[in-house]
C-alpha cells in the first residue's frame, strides 16, 4: 500500500491548513461552536460568516429547487451577513484559533465602502487571529441595495479600490470573493489582482427567483406576502462555477491562487475545481443539507483517488485539466465518434430512439427484427407509427395455466430484452453528439466511439486561415 | 350511491387492504423512478393500453387530474384495475426495470394513488365533446365489459342501457372481489361516475325467452352482451346437497353484500384457482381455525397466480396436493362431518389418476366448491344468430362483434372467464365498433 496522499496545502502565500476543504462563509461558519464542530468533522479550514455591521434578517429565508423528488438540487437564499456584533464574532475567531492552531479561519468582512472602515475592520479580523481576509464583493443581495457586496463586486473600478485599502493594512493574504452575477468575471478578477489580492474565490451566489407557490403566486421564500431574488447555489450551479473557474485560471491577468466555491458536495467535485486550477475549496449547500460529516467521504475519497493516480499532493494534479479547454475555434474538426449500442446491456426503454429522432439526428432506428437499412430520414419508419402499431396489438392477460410460455418469455432473440425492443444506430448518418449515449439509463450500453477518417487533425481556425491564405486557388 | 347496499364495519375491519396505499409523496419518489420508456412495454402489456408512462410523468408533475384522466380515457374502471389487476404479469410484469436487475415501477400502486385523488377530488370527469346521438344500446348485465362498453358508448353521444338481474351493479368487482383487494363500496363509487356520465341502470331485470330478446332487439339499436358466467360447478358427489357446501362466488358475494359473516370452524376449498383462493383467505378472515384447499393436481398446475398462492400461504391456508373428493359425509344430526377423497397419481401429461383403495376423510364443517363457472348456455341459446362454441361467444376479437352484427360481445362470456382489465378491454373495443357501425348507418 503506498502512502496517504498529503492533503495539507498552504494557500495564497500563507494560509496553512491540514486539508484543503473549507466550509464557505455562510450559515454553517456562524458562530465558534460551530465552526469548532466542524473542524472535529475533519475541515480542514472555515470562512466566517461574514462579519461586519450587524443586520437585522426577515423571516423565512431559504428556497430551493428540488428535482425528480430529489431534494435541493439548488438553494437559495436571502439572508445577510452576520447578524451578531463584530466584538462578538472577533472574539470567538480568537477562542477558535487558540483551541485549533492549525486549521485555517479566515475571517469574511464586508463594510461600507469607506476607507477608515475597511482599516479598522481589518486590523481587528487579524488582531483576533485570522489567518486570512476574504472580502466579500460578492453577495447579491440585500447588502448590494446598500452599497456593499455585488455592488462593489460590479464594478471593477470599486473592486480595485477596496482591495488596494485593505492590502494598504493587511498582514495576513487577502482574497477577494467574486460575484457570477456580471457578464465576463475576468473583468473583476483582473481589477483584484490589480488592486493586489493575494488571491480569490469564486464563485458567490447568483441571482436567482427558486419558484412560485402557485396556490398564493408569491415566489418563494416568502416574507409576509413578498419575495425577494436570492443567491442560488448547490449542486445546480457547479457547471456554471467550472466555467468561471476555468476562466480566471486561463487568463493572465486573471489568475491568482483560487479557492473554488460552487456546488460542492462530493470529493469528486473538488477534484474537478483542482483540475482547473483551483487550491482549496468552499462547501456550504452540502453542509446544509448533510451536515459538517460529509468531509469524511471527501477527503477519504480524494485521497483514494490520488493514491489510485498516483498523486501525493494537490500540486501533483492541480490544473491539470486548464490544458484542455480551448476556444471552439482551435478544436478539431476532423475527429469522429458514432454511437455503438450494446445490446447484451439494453434494457429496451428506448430513450435513445425518442431522443435521437426528436431531440438529435433521427438516426436511431427499431429495425433489428423487421428489417435493417442505413440512410436518411426517410428510409426509415417514424416513431409514431411504431407506436400506433403497438396501440392495435390486443393484449390480454396471461393465465398461467395456458399462457405459462408467453407469460414468462418475452425475449424474441439472444437477449433478455425483445430483439424488437433493441434500437440500432445508422452509423452512416451519426454525427457523434453523444445525446443518447446521456439519456440512457445503463451504465456502458451504448458507447461513443472512434471512427478514423483518415484525416489529418484540423481545426475551424486552420481551415479558414487555408481559405483565406492568398495565392491558394481553389 | 346505489341504495341497496350497506357498509359492514367488521367487513371492513376483517378485510383491511392488503396493499396500503402510497402517500402523496412516496407516489411522487416512486413516479420519478420510472423511465418513461418510449412504446412503453408496460402500455402494450396492459389490455386497454392506458399510457402508464404518461400518467406516472403527471403523478410526478403534480398533474393529479390529468393523471386520472389519462387512466379513464383508457379505461374507465381505472380504479378497480388498480386493485385488482394481477399487475405482477401484466404492466409490472413488462417492466424494463427488470433487465436492469432493479423492481419494476409500482404501476398498481401509482394508479389507484391517481384514482383515490380523482375520487377524493369529487370524480369530475371532463366529457368528452360529443354529438348527441338517437340511437339506444343496450348492455346486458352491469359487469366490466359492459360498463366499459357503456361508457364509451355515453362518450361517444349515445344513449345505453345496462340492464342486470342483480340489485347492485359491477357484476364480480362488486360481488366477487376479495374485499381486501376492492371493497365493495370502491367498486360502486366507480359505477356512480360512469352513471354521471349518463349510462341507465336496469336492476333485478332477468331476461328470460325468446320474447325478451326479440323487444330488446326492437328497442335497441345494438346489444352488448356482457353477461359473464353462470353458477359455479358443482363438485358432482354425494352429500353435496348439504346446506354447508355453499360455493366460493356465494361465499365471497355473501360476506361483502349480504351480511352474511357465518363460516365453518374447518373450512375444505375444491380447486386452486384465484377464486378459491379468495374465497380460503375470506374463510380464514372470517374466523375459521383451519381451512385447507383440496386440489386434483400439484402446485405448478394450479391456475392462481403464483403471488395469489404465496399470499393464502401467508393467510395460514394449507393445500393439500393431489387428492380427489368423492363425497361429503354428514352425522346423524346433519351436521357436516368430513370430505372423503382418494389420492392421486398424475401421469406424465398430469392427468389425475385416482388410487384405488386409497380413501381417506378429512374433517371439516363446511366445503367449497371452486372449480369455476358453467356458461350461460340458456340465456346465449336465446340470443338469435349469435354463434356459441364451447360454452363461449365467438366474436371478432378486434370489434367484438357476434355472428348476429346487432350484438356484440366481450368480458367473461367470450374468453370464458379472464380478468377485469380484459373485459374492459374488450367492452371498450366494442364500444367503439358499435359506434363506427351506428355512424355508418347514418351517413
Amino acid at each position: 500500500m503506498s502512502k496517504t496522499p498529503d492533503l495539507a496545502v498552504n494557500f495564497a502565500g500563507g494560509i496553512r491548513c491540514p486539508n484543503p476543504f473549507w466550509l464557505a462563509s455562510a450559515p454553517p461558519t456562524n458562530c465558534g461552536e460551530q465552526v469548532m464542530r466542524a473542524f472535529d468533522a475533519g475541515w480542514g479550514g472555515a470562512v466566517w460568516k461574514t462579519i461586519g455591521e450587524p443586520v437585522v434578517n426577515v423571516s423565512s429565508r431559504y428556497s430551493s429547487t428540488d428535482w425528480n423528488g430529489q431534494r435541493m438540487m439548488g438553494l437559495n437564499n436571502i439572508e445577510l451577513i452576520s447578524d451578531r456584533p463584530v466584538d462578538v464574532n472577533l472574539r470567538e475567531i480568537y477562542e477558535v484559533k487558540k483551541r485549533y492552531p492549525n486549521h485555517a479561519v479566515i475571517a469574511s468582512l464586508m463594510v461600507e465602502s469607506k476607507r477608515e472602515a475597511w482599516h479598522d475592520i481589518v486590523e481587528r479580523a487579524e488582531n483576533a487571529g485570522a489567518d486570512g481576509l476574504e472580502l466579500n464583493f460578492g453577495c447579491p443581495h440585500g447588502m448590494s441595495e446598500r452599497g456593499m457586496g455585488s455592488a462593489v463586486g460590479q464594478v471593477p473600478e470599486y473592486t480595485q479600490m477596496i482591495t488596494e485599502w485593505v492590502k494598504e493594512k493587511a498582514r495576513t493574504p487577502v482574497l477577494v470573493k467574486l460575484t457570477p452575477n456580471i457578464s465576463d468575471i475576468r473583468t473583476v478578477a483582473r481589477a483584484a489582482k490589480r488592486g493586489g489580492a493575494d488571491g480569490l474565490s469564486a464563485i458567490n451566489t447568483i441571482n436567482s427567483i427558486t419558484g412560485i407557490d402557485l396556490d398564493t403566486l408569491v415566489p418563494r421564500p416568502n416574507v409576509d406576502g413578498h419575495s425577494s431574488h436570492g443567491g442560488y447555489c448547490g449542486p445546480a450551479v457547479k457547471p456554471i462555477a467550472l466555467n468561471m473557474v476555468q476562466q480566471v485560471q486561463s487568463d493572465p491577468a486573471s489568475q491568482l491562487p483560487l479557492s473554488g466555491i460552487g456546488g460542492i458536495a462530493t470529493w469528486k467535485d473538488a477534484a474537478e475545481f483542482f483540475l482547473l486550477g483551483c487550491g482549496t475549496v468552499q462547501v456550504c449547500t452540502a453542509a446544509m443539507h448533510y451536515g459538517y460529516r460529509i468531509v469524511e467521504d471527501m477527503i477519504d475519497g480524494l485521497q483514494n483517488w490520488m493514491r489510485e493516480k498516483g498523486y501525493a499532493t494537490i500540486e501533483d494534479f492541480r490544473g491539470l485539466s486548464l490544458p484542455h479547454v480551448r476556444e471552439w475555434k482551435n478544436l478539431n474538426l476532423n475527429y469522429k465518434i458514432v454511437a455503438r449500442i450494446h445490446a447484451d446491456k439494453c434494457i429496451g426503454c428506448d430513450l435513445c430512439y425518442t431522443a435521437c429522432w426528436d431531440g438529435a439526428h433521427q438516426c436511431i432506428h427499431l429495425d433489428r427484427v423487421s428489417g435493417v437499412k442505413d440512410g436518411h430520414v426517410e428510409v426509415h419508419t417514424k416513431p409514431a407509427v411504431v407506436e400506433a402499431a403497438s396501440r392495435a396489438k390486443i393484449a390480454v392477460t396471461p393465465i398461467p395455466k395456458l399462457d405459462h410460455a408467453a407469460a414468462h418469455s418475452q425475449s424474441d432473440g439472444p437477449y433478455a430484452t425483445p430483439l424488437a425492443r433493441i434500437p440500432r444506430v445508422d452509423e452512416t448518418e451519426c454525427v457523434g453528439c453523444n445525446l443518447c449515449a446521456l439519456v440512457c439509463p445503463v451504465e456502458n450500453c451504448i458507447t461513443m466511439e472512434q471512427v478514423d477518417l483518415g484525416l489529418a487533425p484540423e481545426t475551424w481556425e486552420e481551415r479558414t486561415a487555408a481559405a483565406a491564405s492568398p495565392g491558394k486557388s481553389c | 350511491m346505489f341504495e341497496a347496499f350497506q357498509e359492514s364495519q367488521e367487513v371492513a375491519e376483517r378485510f383491511q387492504d392488503l396493499h396500503p396505499p402510497l402517500t402523496a409523496q412516496s407516489a411522487v419518489i416512486e413516479a420519478n423512478r420510472c423511465l418513461y420508456c418510449f412504446d412503453a412495454p408496460c402500455t402494450g402489456a396492459c389490455p386497454t393500453h392506458i399510457d402508464v408512462p404518461r400518467f406516472i410523468k403527471k403523478i410526478a408533475s403534480g398533474n393529479l387530474q390529468g393523471s386520472a384522466q389519462t387512466i379513464l380515457d383508457a379505461n374507465i374502471l381505472g380504479a378497480s384495475c388498480s386493485r385488482v389487476c394481477p399487475v405482477q404479469v401484466l404492466c409490472e410484469g413488462a417492466c424494463v426495470m427488470h433487465h436492469h436487475h432493479q423492481p419494476p415501477i409500482k404501476i398498481g400502486l401509482l394508479q389507484r394513488h391517481a384514482m383515490d385523488t380523482f375520487y377524493e377530488n369529487g370524480a369530475v370527469l371532463a366529457k368528452r365533446a360529443a354529438q348527441e346521438r338517437p340511437e339506444k344500446i343496450a348492455c346486458i348485465g352491469a359487469g366490466p365489459a359492459s360498463l366499459a362498453c357503456a361508457a364509451e358508448l355515453t362518450q361517444r353521444g349515445f344513449s345505453v342501457t345496462v340492464f342486470d338481474r342483480h340489485s347492485l351493479p359491477g357484476g364480480l368487482n362488486t360481488y366477487g372481489v376479495a374485499e381486501y383487494k376492492l371493497p365493495t363500496a370502491d367498486s360502486l363509487r366507480e359505477i356512480e361516475l360512469v352513471r354521471s356520465l349518463g349510462v341507465k341502470f336496469q336492476f333485478g331485470v332477468e331476461l328470460t325467452g325468446e320474447a325478451a330478446f326479440a323487444e330488446l332487439e326492437k328497442r335497441y339499436d345494438a346489444i352488448f352482451l356482457g353477461v359473464g358466467l353462470g353458477a359455479m360447478h358443482w363438485l358432482g358427489i354425494p352429500g353435496e346437497d348439504h346446506p354447508a357446501v355453499v360455493d366460493a362466488l356465494a361465499l365471497i358475494a355473501g360476506y361483502k353484500t349480504a351480511g352474511n359473516l357465518q363460516v365453518g370452524r374447518r373450512v375444505v376449498v375444491v380447486g386452486a384457482g384465484n377464486t378459491a383462493i379468495d374465497a380460503a383467505n375470506a374463510a380464514k378472515r372470517l374466523g375459521a381455525e383451519d381451512v385447507h384447499i383440496l386440489y386434483r393436481r400439484s402446485q405448478k398446475h394450479i391456475s392462481a397466480f403464483d403471488f395469489e398462492y404465496e399470499h393464502a400461504k401467508q393467510e395460514g391456508v394449507q393445500f393439500l396436493w393431489q387428492a380427489q373428493p368423492i363425497a361429503i359425509h354428514h352425522d346423524q344430526e346433519n351436521n357436516l362431518r368430513s370430505i372423503e377423497c382418494l389420492r392421486v397419481e398424475l401421469a406424465q401429461d398430469a392427468t389425475p389418476r385416482p388410487i384405488p383403495g386409497s380413501n381417506f376423510h378429512l374433517e371439516c364443517d363446511m366445503v367449497v366448491p371452486a372449480i369455476g363457472q358453467s356458461p350461460l348456455f340458456d340465456l346465449l341459446a336465446q340470443c338469435h344468430g349469435v354463434e356459441v362454441k364451447h360454452g363461449r361467444v365467438v366474436v371478432d376479437r378486434a370489434t367484438g362483434r357476434t355472428a348476429n352484427p346487432k350484438y356484440f360481445a366481450g368480458g367473461d362470456c367470450v374468453n370464458g372467464g379472464r380478468e377485469v382489465v380484459d373485459a374492459v378491454a374488450d367492452g371498450k373495443r366494442a364500444g367503439i365498433a358499435i359506434a363506427a357501425a351506428l355512424e355508418v348507418v347514418h351517413v
